[in-house]
């Protein structure tokens, strides 16, 4: 429902910190996604397969909407803090670190 | 050239017996896989039970809380708001888009029709569209009329949504609680939460 739209929010809130990296190598293809409230590797298991939607606005509208999405899905957890690393189907552009994602509640094993 | 002949008839045909091919086949010939094996219903996981209260978690009706009918073959699930209460008519959906709640309807009381299965949601095909002059091409496109909702599906909501609501209305609150938005907001943690 169209009302229903804005006022609904079926996403958690991540953060981009940046790309998969060593001391010196970084790999793009692979994104580091903070996810909100999530403090420990026990919590992002919950996350694990969920689409991530990157979404921006550019300059040209394109199907109507100035916005766009890369979408993604968190591949595995990184680490024991709760940051997961995430695959795009395009990598994400460098803009995009420290921006918001939407790490949705689908596909849903509940 | 007498030996030749003796290991020749070693390998001799039994009466009856096709002789062997003596040339290959100039094309591949495609060997046949057989019968395509019938599709199996699809497993769902086990807290998609009949009479449960899902949230729908994309689309047109996200947010909103509905009723599991059945499971139908395809795999997907046959819902139903109902409508009354919600404005989600019965639909399938597909069940990675569904958090499934501890909620439950009591659905001894609710006979679902064995007509609502995948076939029944099947869309008439679109009408073709003419495409002689340059002019028509452009109209078809613009003017599609949106397919209305026929006279039997209403009916069909009507006698399921009685039932429905008469087994809603048993427990005191849950009409409510099928009638609100399910949303996240500042704090929740989807992952601790027991839905």
């Amino acid at each position: 429902m169209s009302d229903s739209k804005g006022s609904v929010r079926l996403y958690v809130k991540g953060v981009v910190l940046g790309y998969k990296r060593g001391l010196r190598n970084q790999y793009v293809s692979t994104s580091l996604i903070k996810v909100e409230g999530v403090q420990d590797q026990n919590a992002a298991q919950f996350y694990l397969g969920k689409r991530i939607a990157y979404i921006y606005k550019a300059h040209t509208e394109k199907k109507g909407t100035k916005f766009r999405v890369i979408w993604g899905r968190v591949m595995r957890a990184h680490g024991s803090s709760g940051v997961v690393r995430a695959k795009f189907r395009r990598n994400l552009p460098p803009q995009a670190i420290g921006g918001p994602v939407r790490v949705m509640l689908y596909p849903s094993q509940i | 050239m007498a030996p030749a002949k003796k290991a020749a008839k070693k390998g001799a045909r039994a009466k009856g017996e096709a002789r062997e091919a003596r040339f290959y086949p100039a094309y591949d010939v495609v060997a046949k896989k057989g019968a395509p094996h019938a599709q199996k219903p699809a497993k769902l996981r086990a807290s998609l039970q009949p009479g449960a209260v899902l949230i729908l978690l994309a689309g047109r009706f996200r947010g909103k809380r509905v009723v599991l009918l059945k499971a139908l073959d395809s795999g997907l699930l046959l819902v139903s708001g109902p409508f009354a209460v919600n404005g989600v008519p019965i639909k399938r959906v597909n069940p990675a888009y569904v958090i499934a709640t501890s909620t439950k309807v009591d659905m001894a009381g609710v006979k679902v029709d064995a007509k609502l299965n995948d076939a029944y949601f099947k869309r008439a095909p679109a009408p073709k569209a003419k495409k002689d002059a340059e002019g028509d091409f452009f109209a078809a496109d613009a003017a599609a009329p949106a397919p209305e909702l026929s006279d039997e599906r209403k009916k069909d909501q009507a006698t399921l949504d009685a039932a429905l609501v008469k087994a809603v209305d048993k427990t005191p609150m849950l009409k409510a609680y099928l009638g609100a938005l399910f949303t996240l907001t500042k704090g929740m943690k989807p992952h601790e939460m027991i839905f």
